[in-house]
């Protein structure tokens, strides 16, 4: 953390993204909609040292608290996350982020003729088989999604 | 409201009970069972054999049948959701019979209707009446299911039956099965991984013939095929013939869910181990079995 304390100030209000994997803060910041246009001050650091990670990114957003969905959305890119919810300078809440056991509507089946794909009432949904490594079953059709391809529908990487 | 969407959807216990039932129907005058219910097929994709079975079977139990088939199907939906559909059949009847050509249509119906939806076939992914059929012809055959080996032979890939077969044996206990295929006609890795029972993947039929006790014969789904390149690679890839037949063990059966294209030889069909004919004369008898189960017990 000492690099982060180097260089970033604490927040007053707002919510602590960490132990986000290395290089995904962009992609974090891109599932909670924030482009920087919304006037929001964030501070991202990329590839700061840690003990968990080895190499890790954070992201402070200030006077944003992350939400229940927004979470369980970056707990598929980063599931080691935490998320910390900052009032007066004080952590007041701590979050450890949990994989749902069911996703809704949020992804894609990869299999194009799954009635996901093909009927508008028909909503995505994908159960959780496991978190390491990332894999969800379609309950609809049964093909698997992993981590990759999770990440290629979330920020289109 | 769950009908018979997967194989899943049914316990040992449940199968056991149609197999048993069935077995009274084989040589019993039917009775009214389903009189005053109507049963609706709903076929959004071309079927003859499942479609007249089903409607053969609602009519026997005194029934009424609407429905569709293959291209009416298309006129009934002019471009309308599987969901409003379903609606419309939910109102007109007791219990929805429905093929479809997209994977897990017959789930998504379940969860829109609070009528009993049976899956006829979901595009490559289950035909649970037709396990039923299967499971039911062995053990007419052996007397029992468990213990036995099982070869199955062909489209592992893209055959709804083989995945419900695959997962209607996780019931039982056979002793081993083969998975007999070309590489790019595999059985699917996430069926593979649900499997509670020994099975070896093969390519060559002659390599294990001589140990199995039912050699289980599928077509190659053409229609399934995104690529055509890639069903021209392998659509003559095996054939069942009577030098396979020779090496099979003396009272061994042969089954295919038909209709058969040209894996299975015709001079095969005369061998006392084909037992396909047989075992299409039970989707009948099972599948009123089925309806009885959904429609009466259900209601």
């Amino acid at each position: 953390m000492s690099s982060a304390t180097l260089t970033v100030s604490k927040i007053r209000n707002g919510t602590v993204i960490d132990h986000i994997p290395a290089g995904r803060s962009l992609a974090v910041l891109k599932v909670l909609g924030i482009t920087g246009y919304e006037g929001l001050r964030i501070a991202i650091l990329m590839n700061v040292e840690s003990k968990k990670l080895g190499r890790k990114d954070i992201v402070k957003i200030e006077d944003k608290v992350v939400d229940e969905r927004e979470a369980s959305i970056i707990s598929l890119i980063a599931p080691e996350a935490t998320i910390n919810i900052v009032r007066d300078f004080n952590v007041v809440e701590k979050r450890n982020l949990r994989l749902p056991e069911t996703i809704k509507g949020l992804l894609k089946c990869p299999n194009p003729l799954c009635v996901t794909n093909n009927d508008p009432e028909a909503l995505s949904e994908f159960v959780k088989v496991s978190e390491k490594p990332l894999r969800l079953r379609c309950v609809y059709c049964d093909t698997y999604l992993n981590e990759a391809d999770v990440l290629r529908q979330v920020v289109g990487q | 409201m769950p009908g018979l969407v997967s194989i899943y959807d049914l316990t040992r216990r449940d199968m056991e009970e149609i197999f048993e039932d069935t077995e009274k129907r084989l040589n019993a005058q039917p009775r009214k069972e389903l009189s005053g219910k109507i049963v609706s097929l709903a076929f959004f994709e071309p079927s003859t054999r499942t479609y007249l079975s089903f409607e053969t079977a609602a009519k026997k139990l005194g029934a009424e049948v609407i429905g569709f088939t293959g291209e009416e199907a298309i006129s009934v939906a002019k471009g309308e959701s599987l969901a409003d559909t379903v609606r419309m059949l939910e109102n007109y009847s007791d219990i929805i019979v429905m093929r479809h050509r997209f994977d897990g249509a017959a789930k998504f119906a379940s969860r829109v209707t609070s009528k009993p939806v049976i899956n006829a076939g979901d595009g490559k992914h289950e035909h649970p009446t037709q396990t039923l059929i299967d499971l039911f012809t062995v053990r007419r055959n052996f007397g029992y299911i468990d213990n036995l080996t099982f070869g199955l032979l062909g489209d592992l890939k893209y055959a709804r039956v083989v995945n419900s077969l695959l997962r209607g044996l996780k019931a039982f206990k056979p002793k081993l099965v083969y998975l007999i295929s070309p590489e790019p006609l595999a059985a699917r890795r996430e069926i593979l991984e649900e499997l509670n029972y020994p099975y070896k993947e093969v390519r060559e039929p002659h390599d294990v013939i001589g140990e199995v006790d039912v050699l289980y014969v599928t077509r190659i789904q053409k229609e399934r095929f995104v690529d055509e390149q890639e069903y021209e690679r392998v659509k003559e890839s095996y054939k069942v013939d009577l030098r396979l037949v020779e090496q099979m063990k003396k009272d061994a059966i042969i089954l295919h869910a038909l209709p058969r294209v040209q894996e299975i030889d015709r001079r095969v069909d005369k061998d006392k181990r084909a037992k396909y004919f047989e075992q299409a004369s039970y989707g009948v008898p099972i599948r009123m079995s089925v309806l009885v189960k959904y429609g009466v017990e259900r209601a």
